[in-house]
């Protein structure tokens, strides 16, 4: 069987790719395209590591084949800076240091930038129902709320949160 | 996983000749099917990717009355449309206590339908398992059973079917439509599901290459909006898979029940409709002795397959419990913890 010619865009700039059937969206954005913000964790759709938005909907990248991404338009981790501008959920997640090792973090940066195109007020519920799919096994995740919280506050222009 | 053929159809037609090939697997979410082609659970030699078939993503309201959810509407899409929420709150609040953002982003109605069951056995491929291999054994039989079936089981397998959308679903008469072949059918999603016996391997009704198009929920299904619960016990507060769940869905007029309907989930090969504890229900008083009997009728023909027989008194208070909570009446917002016996007080922060 050849490989399938994939025409996407992937953070605002049309990107070809050719894959095989059975490599997911992760393999090709890891191992093709030199993405590596993606993590893989669970490698089951558990952890949220992989997070990428698809068509304006958060969903597991691996869990997605490559061939799925067909005229879809991604925005993964390296996209969701402005340049060398960090995206307010960047910067907030570096103030409250809401990580420790790391690997979650390109997930919850993409998990919340989702959240917060969707619901730009959300409450502590809402943002902490939202990432029940992102698994963190260092923080706790109250650094991690409260960076959403705040990166939320900002985006709307507000002061801090208490 | 395997190499596999990629093909997407253009109709409905084109997908049900392309499946009907020995080997060929429907991928529409990929929530269960990627995972799946992963551990080498399944091993399709062709794979029809559905999710662009046209036609198959609206919630329309038939001439009927009936409501038609087309079988690529998301879990997601179908929990947050408003009009279907005040409807049927009992499927959206299951739907919302599934998965995470992420999945019911990705997962879909018909998909819900079919996804396999969550027994470790089968997605172990070194244990014995006749739904993966027919007439291997099971290795759940004599393993750990605390959450196998306890309702529907067979000695050949003892795995649940795991959904929760399904639960409310079934207690509220949905309808299954269906695209192969020979042409369309519709079948109660009580009848798409079979139970083991000593098939396993055979899960639905399905002949090979037919299609999940459309769910319907008939027009009596909205009167039980007022009263219609989902409750979804778990080992964990948030994304997990049920342990036991129920759907409880009431019609109360004049303070007596005069209709009533109560499905389980996650205790069978299949969603469980409770009829005999519904009849218990019907003319009674919605006080708590009436739901524990409803409770002990709905669980009447429960056997352990295992050391699990905790289940079923588990089973009978999380009917009860939801039944309760439904002559409580639908609350006019879902808790921020859709489903959940934890759901936080007013003005909680945790959820």
């Amino acid at each position: 069987m050849s490989k399938h010619h994939v025409t996407t865009t992937i953070n605002g700039e049309e990107t070809e790719f050719l894959c095989e059937t059975q490599e997911t969206l992760l393999d090709v954005l890891r191992n093709t395209l030199n993405l590596t913000g993606s993590k893989e964790g669970c490698a089951s759709g558990d952890c949220g590591a992989c997070s990428v938005i698809a068509d304006g909907t958060l969903v597991c990248s691996c869990l997605m084949l490559g061939v799925e991404a067909e005229g879809k338009t991604i925005t993964t981790v390296e996209g969701i800076a402005d340049g060398e501008t960090l995206h307010p959920v960047q910067r907030q997640f570096l103030e409250h240091a809401a990580l420790q090792c790391g690997f979650c973090t390109p997930g919850f940066i993409v998990a919340t930038k989702a959240l917060l195109d969707a619901n730009p007020d959300p409450t502590e519920e809402e943002a902490r129902y939202w990432l029940a799919g992102n698994l963190c096994r260092c923080t706790g995740y109250d650094k991690i709320i409260r960076a959403v919280m705040d990166a939320a506050a900002e985006m709307r222009g507000e002061a801090r949160a208490a | 996983m395997n190499r596999f053929e990629y093909i997407r159809p253009a109709t409905i037609a084109e997908a049900v000749a392309a499946a009907a090939a020995p080997g060929a697997a429907y991928l529409a979410g990929g929530t269960n099917l990627i995972d799946l082609l992963k551990g080498g659970i399944v091993r399709p030699e062709r794979v029809v990717d559905v999710t662009r078939l046209p036609g198959l993503d609206a919630i329309e309201t038939l001439a009927d009355g009936s409501v038609r959810i087309g079988a690529l509407v998301r879990n997601a899409d179908l929990a947050h449309d408003p009009d279907f929420a005040h409807r049927f709150p009992a499927v959206v609040e299951a739907l919302l206590s599934g998965a995470s953002a992420q999945l019911r982003n990705a997962a879909t109605v018909g998909g819900n339908l079919l996804q396999r069951t969550r027994c470790a056995y089968f997605y172990d491929v070194a244990s014995a398992c006749n739904k993966r291999t027919p007439g291997a054994g099971c290795a759940a039989r004599g393993g750990d059973t605390r959450l196998a079936a306890v309702l529907g089981w067979s000695e050949h397998c003892i795995a649940t079917h795991p959904s929760d959308f399904c639960v409310p679903l079934v207690a509220l008469d949905a309808v299954v439509e269906i695209v192969g072949t020979a042409g369309s059918r519709d079948v109660p999603l009580e009848s798409l599901h079979r139970l083991p016996g000593d098939t396993p391997a055979r899960e639905s009704v399905l002949e090979p290459g037919e299609l999940i198009v459309a769910v319907r929920l008939p027009a009596d299904a909205a009167s039980f909006a007022a009263h219609a619960r989902y409750l979804k016990l778990r080992e964990r507060t948030s994304y997990a898979f049920a342990v036991v769940s129920a759907a409880a869905a009431l019609r109360i007029e004049h303070g007596a029940i005069v209709a009533a309907r109560i499905a389980l989930g996650s205790v069978a090969p299949k969603p469980w409709r409770a009829h005999a504890a519904e009849a218990v229900l019907t003319g009674a008083h919605p006080d708590r002795a009436a739901f524990r009997r409803a409770a002990e009728a709905a669980l009447a023909d429960a056997t352990p397959s295992g050391d699990n027989g905790f289940r079923i008194e588990l089973s009978r208070r999380v009917v009860a419990r939801a039944l309760a909570r439904a002559a409580a009446g639908t609350p006019a917002r879902l808790p921020a913890l859709p489903a959940s016996p934890f759901a936080p007080a007013p003005g909680g922060l945790h959820a």
